[in-house]
């Protein structure tokens, strides 16, 4: 013993250096710029925050977001040329997989950020920490994404999931905020210890926790007994099915969905959703793909069970918020059915379906908040007594009155605000999956993976699914369209500004030119292969 | 020049863009103008795209332009693309410039419409669909164009939808237009399963793979749609109908472009027609003929002089069948650009009388117009000669290319085509006649003509009693029946209207250059279109002196139809009942016929399907809905919004998790 330790001191000789693991700064470059412009961000308000105007973190922001997404561009040409490689002694993967989805994480980052902007100067939340949460979940986000190794995928999940949960909370003078964020930290760190508890069991039956040593590893089948391994994939399942809300881990859902921030919420329904599907795809796909036989029943009954009931609970909703967060649960039912695929289409259905979704997610929850600050401010002395109410699908309906996000503020909405109408009609229409946008090929591309992969009861069910979420999206529509019969008094509603404006323009501009014109991204999503480099 | 045939379709595309931004706000006339300008752009582009295809060695003027790749799933790969050769350059040509000259037209004739802005709108999307239905260089981007041209058609025809006779007419034409979709659909599904691909090129570069079978089959659903389209038997019911829509439509789409792209389709698919059985080939033409004869004699009754015009539309939409079905497909290519010169032009000149006339339609209420219209008369005298078959009008060379292709096919059916090209210059004359020449008929001087008004009083009558039949003549009826009154002098139409008949005259004037029967080396189409045919071109198997006697024989039917029209309509020898048939005016009644069997038994065969629906399958679907319902409800018991019952979900999830694992497991 004392033998090995003096050869170990006899190799750290002043003559011999340590050898470091050489690091490839160029990949690094977008996780640099989300965490380093998190941290400048903070340092820059502490010392001249007063000099400079609450505009300015939003713009920041906007930018790091924007440079993420360029440097994805930039990896993806890279990656192209010299093929997918890995970094930190093979701890992060480089390969165009993860550089999709810190593309997207990215884009999502620059639209909320935008977002946030108009939502703090309505609620009167001064101060950057909105943003810099943000840029640091974000950091999270793409760590999860380009994970090569259990370990740093664990630390991606939290340092994504703690910053959100603050963000639930960040409206302070909302109780209904406050209990979001409780809610969803007390569940997440519940479901973070099964995860945890999962990889230590992968740990113990294979003896690594790299991604690339387990896929060789089970591939050369020389495990003799899978108990530890199984058990292991259970537990990590339950963190993921967590992340992604998958039925029955999506109980906060709703209750956080309706307390958080809107922007939150946008950025929760696609950023956060993406990280935790890049996890599942990138683990479970490409590492666990020889044990495909195992786990993929389990993610077979978990889509059916997500894409029913979230499509039958978000029907049954009248409060806008908590139906679109029921029915981004049904979504995520739908991309697990191209998970089960575990095939390169399934993989590439899944990533388009995501970043269809984004979009959509993005724009749809910006018009929510806008109408919800529109009729705050029409019945603004009721909006107190609500606010002390706790979320529940059973206490929903008590308040739903003086609820800002109730279904009855939306009838008529189309007279009075015809642009903004049509805009969410387009997002509507997208999530049913309506051809000529980017839903119906997110739903087209899923399901034909899953035939393809032999699934076609999935493949069936999933098509039965659209069809009865889509009546959810009909309720609203109708509800927008049909001339208003109570409510006489014209909604206070403003002219949007510029810059919620955008954001619901550009998410409508991609929702229908990648729907008329699917060809480009999905091309990006079928080259997006994960690639578990050593 | 020929890589900017995306330029083409793109044109009308940002004017209809622009339009439906800031088409209200740019008001009358600069949004018409805008449309305009769209048009012209796109006919320049077409042009020099013609420039750059003359250009290339005549093999190689087949230019496919990739836009991006459309549906990239599996093996149905569907690019939207376009092919620029001889013939869809011929097509974009021709729809380019008559539209534009229509846009310039509409100018004047919509002016003080309220929905100004929105007619333009419509009209450039219409012109966009088409071109995309001709450019395209697979069978779903062209089916694409033609549901767009449909829609177009639909939104154009009820433009006036206040009108509850407008509204129901554009639904006729829709309902109609389905039944040939379906088989256009069916085709496309057929071709697809046979070739693998439905890209024009691939198709036709080996044609060997089907069985004529299954060409035949595919073939005969593509004249199924073709029917529908082109407003051919049996689907011609709503041509006459979708009159109801402004002029310049009628002359656009319902005479010029929308309604040829039948035709189009069965000359662009020729190597499939070329490999099906030759009965289909027959059926084709014997369709044509039947629909020419049948709109011709529905023509020579008719009172109203949009009806008349549409039916004649019907009929040489016909002879267009007949070239295509006995294999001359030149010839149905000419005859469709140089139809789309001379009845364009005479429904232009019907909007510029009925403009002048107080929107008044019925030909019995005019007469000596001549002199108060002068411009208006002219052109629409040269479209007359034009579509009557009179040398040296551009009608007489592309009828005569048909019937010879006729001869050459089957004697019967070229005497029978003779006839009904007798028939056309017959009641084209009697239009003519009743339009410009004669004594007035109306204002002041409707009085004098006592003789005159009692039959058209019988022929109101006759039009009510069909009216009682079907709902959508009412309108037409309370047209011809109201009696108005020209306050003033009729008086012409303004320049912008007026520019386009004289170019339009022109063209009906000279367009028989385009292909002269004289020696080889004047068939300038035949030999630019060859690239496009693959050699399917029937060749004429007889020398060239019975050529000069056919055509000798076609003059003469041609001067015998004006001469019979001169005596029963300028000279009267006899009472023009003699000729205006009841029969002819119902159009044989076979659109009574179908409304009255719609109506009748069908209409109670589909009250019991709509039963069945609404006990049978909507049952099933609010069955589900409510299940739904009632499972929403029954889920949201679990939503309490306590963490502790949410974590013991997460719990109880882990749980049956690990219990499934663990028994898969070996330990």
């Amino acid at each position: 013993m004392m033998v090995a330790a003096g050869e170990i001191f006899a190799q750290i000789s002043p003559s011999t250096l340590v050898p470091t693991p050489s690091i490839d700064w160029e990949a690094l470059v977008p996780y640099l710029l989300l965490a380093g412009g998190g941290v400048l961000l903070l340092m820059i308000f502490s010392l001249v925050g007063k000099w400079l105007s609450s505009s300015f973190a939003s713009y920041f922001t906007f930018a790091i977001g924007l440079a993420t997404l360029g440097s994805s561009f930039a990896l993806w040409r890279r990656i192209g040329d010299e093929g997918a490689t890995s970094t930190l002694s093979g701890m992060v993967g480089v390969d165009r997989f993860s550089v999709f989805i810190t593309g997207l994480i990215g884009a999502v980052v620059a639209l909320v950020a935008l977002l946030s902007h108009d939502y703090i100067k309505r609620e009167r939340l001064w101060g950057t920490e909105l943003y810099v949460l943000l840029l640091l979940s974000a950091t999270g986000g793409v760590i999860m994404a380009g994970a090569n190794d259990l370990i740093v995928l664990f630390l991606g999940l939290e340092v994504l999931s703690i910053a959100v949960y603050v963000l639930a909370a960040m409206h302070l003078r909302r109780s209904t905020s406050q209990e979001a964020g409780m809610k969803y930290f007390v569940l997440g760190a519940f479901s973070s210890a099964f995860f945890l508890y999962g990889v230590a069991l992968i740990y113990g039956a294979v003896g690594s926790t790299k991604l690339s040593y387990i896929a060789d590893f089970l591939e050369a089948g020389s495990l003799e007994k899978d108990g530890l391994l199984l058990g292991g994939f259970a537990l990590l399942l339950v963190g993921m099915f967590f992340k992604i809300a998958a039925v029955p881990f999506h109980a906060w859902t709703p209750d956080v969905y309706q307390g958080s921030p809107t922007p939150v919420v946008a950025y929760m329904a696609s950023a956060v959703k993406a990280a935790g599907f890049a996890a599942l795809l990138r683990v479970f796909v490409a590492a666990f793909e020889s044990y495909q036989g195992d786990w993929q029943p389990i993610i077979y009954v978990i889509a059916l069970l997500t894409m029913f009931a979230g499509g039958a609970m978000a029907i049954v909703q009248t409060d806008v918020k908590r139906m679109l967060a029921y029915s981004s649960i049904s979504h995520a039912g739908f991309i697990l059915v191209g998970v089960q695929a575990a095939t390169d289409d399934g993989v590439a259905a899944a990533l388009f379906y995501l970043a269809a979704y984004a979009a959509i997610a993005v724009g749809s929850f910006a018009i929510v908040g806008m109408v919800a600050a529109g009729a705050r401010d029409s019945n603004a002395d009721n909006t107190g007594e609500s606010m002390g109410e706790s979320m529940a699908d059973s206490t929903a309906d008590s308040n739903e009155a003086t609820s800002e996000n109730h279904i009855a503020i939306y009838r008529g909405l189309a007279k009075n605000r015809p642009v903004l109408s049509a805009a969410f009609m387009v997002l509507l229409l997208a999530q049913a999956g309506v051809p000529f946008t980017t839903g119906f090929f997110a739903k087209f591309a899923i399901i034909s993976a899953a035939a393809d992969a032999r699934s076609f009861w999935l493949a069936v069910f999933a098509m039965i699914s659209a069809v009865i979420s889509a009546f959810i999206y009909l309720r609203l529509l109708v509800a927008m369209y049909l001339p208003d019969q109570q409510n006489t008094s014209e909604s206070s509603l403003e002219k949007p500004s510029i810059l919620e404006g955008t954001v619901v323009a550009l998410t409508v501009a991609f929702t229908l030119a990648f729907g008329i014109i699917p060809g480009y991204l999905y091309d990006l999503t079928q080259e997006a292969l994960i690639a578990l480099v050593p | 020049m020929e890589r900017l045939v995306w330029l083409i379709a793109l044109m009308p595309l940002i004017g209809f863009a622009l339009l439906l931004v800031g088409g209200r706000r740019l008001g009358e006339p600069r949004a018409g103008l805008l449309a305009t300008t769209a048009t012209a752009a796109s006919f320049v582009a077409s042009v020099l795209v013609f420039i750059g295809l003359l250009g290339l060695e005549g093999d190689e003027r087949s230019v496919t332009f990739t836009l991006f790749s459309w549906v990239p799933a599996g093996d149905l790969s569907v690019d939207v693309s376009f092919l620029a050769d001889p013939l869809s350059i011929t097509m974009a040509l021709f729809i380019t410039g008559v539209s534009t000259l229509i846009h310039l037209y509409s100018l004047g004739y919509m002016h003080g419409d309220e929905n100004f802005s929105k007619f333009f709108i419509y009209l450039n999307l219409f012109v966009f669909s088409m071109l995309i239905l001709v450019l395209s260089d697979n069978l779903l981007l062209t089916f694409l164009g033609w549901e767009g041209v449909g829609v177009c058609s639909y939104l154009l025809i009820s433009f006036w939808f206040g009108d509850e006779a407008n509204a129901s007419a554009g639904k006729k034409a829709f309902v109609t237009n389905r039944v040939g979709d379906f088989g256009f659909m069916v085709a496309i599904f057929l071709t697809f399963g046979a070739f693998g691909t439905l890209n024009y090129n691939d198709i036709f570069a080996d044609t060997s793979v089907v069985t004529s079978t299954t060409a035949s089959a595919i073939v005969l659903l593509l004249i199924l749609g073709a029917a529908g389209k082109s407003a051919q038997l049996p689907l011609y019911v709503w041509l006459p109908d979708a009159m109801a829509g402004p002029t310049p439509v009628s002359a656009l789409i319902h005479a010029a472009t929308m309604v040829t792209a039948g035709v189009y389709l069965l000359v662009r698919v020729n190597p499939l027609l070329a490999v099906a059985d030759g009965w289909v080939l027959d059926i084709l033409a014997w369709i044509g003929l039947a629909t020419a004869l049948i709109a011709a004699t529905a023509a020579i009754a008719q009172r109203d002089i949009k009806k008349v015009l549409a039916y004649s539309t019907i009929s040489q939409l016909g002879f267009m069948f007949v070239a295509v079905g006995v294999g001359s497909y030149t010839a149905a290519i000419f005859h469709m650009i140089t139809h789309a010169f001379f009845k364009a032009l005479l429904f232009l000149g019907s909007g510029s009388v009925i403009h002048a006339m107080d929107n008044e339609q019925n030909m019995s209420r005019y007469g000596g117009l001549a002199k108060f219209l002068p411009v208006t008369a002219v052109t629409f005298g040269i479209g007359w000669l034009a579509i009557a078959g009179v040398p040296p009008f551009s009608g007489f060379w592309s009828k005569d290319e048909i019937l010879a292709g006729a001869w050459n096919n089957n004697k019967l059916l070229w005497a029978l085509l003779l006839f009904a090209a007798m028939l056309t210059a017959f009641y084209m004359s009697r239009a003519v006649f009743m339009t410009f020449f004669g004594e007035k008929r109306w204002g002041a001087g409707a009085g004098n003509s006592s003789e005159n008004m009692t039959e058209t009083d019988e022929h109101s009558a006759a039009d009510v009693e069909i009216s009682s039949a079907d709902d959508v003549e009412v309108a037409d009826t309370a047209n011809i029946g109201a009696a108005k009154t020209v306050s003033t002098a009729p008086h012409e139409s303004p320049p912008t209207m007026l520019m386009p008949l004289v170019v339009l005259a022109l063209l009906a004037t000279v367009a028989g250059v385009l292909n002269l029967p004289f020696v080889k080396s004047t068939h300038f189409l035949e030999k630019w279109l060859e690239p496009s045919l693959y050699h399917n071109e029937a060749q004429l198997g007889f020398a060239g002196g019975t050529k000069w006697v056919l055509a000798a024989v076609a003059i003469v039917a041609s001067f015998a139809g004006i001469w019979i029209a001169v005596q029963f309509y300028l000279k009267k020898v006899a009472p023009t009942r003699l000729v205006e048939l009841d029969i002819f005016a119902r159009a044989w009644r076979y659109d009574e016929t179908i409304t009255k069997v719609a109506g009748g038994p069908g209409r109670r065969a589909f009250d019991k399907i709509a039963l069945f629906d609404r006990r049978g399958v909507d049952g099933v679907v609010n069955g589900v809905g409510s299940l739904v319902q009632t499972g929403g409800h029954w889920l949201r018991q679990f939503q309490t919004g306590k963490v502790r019952s949410y974590a013991l979900g997460i719990a109880l999830g882990a749980v049956i998790l690990l219990a499934y694992f663990i028994a898969r497991a070996s330990f």
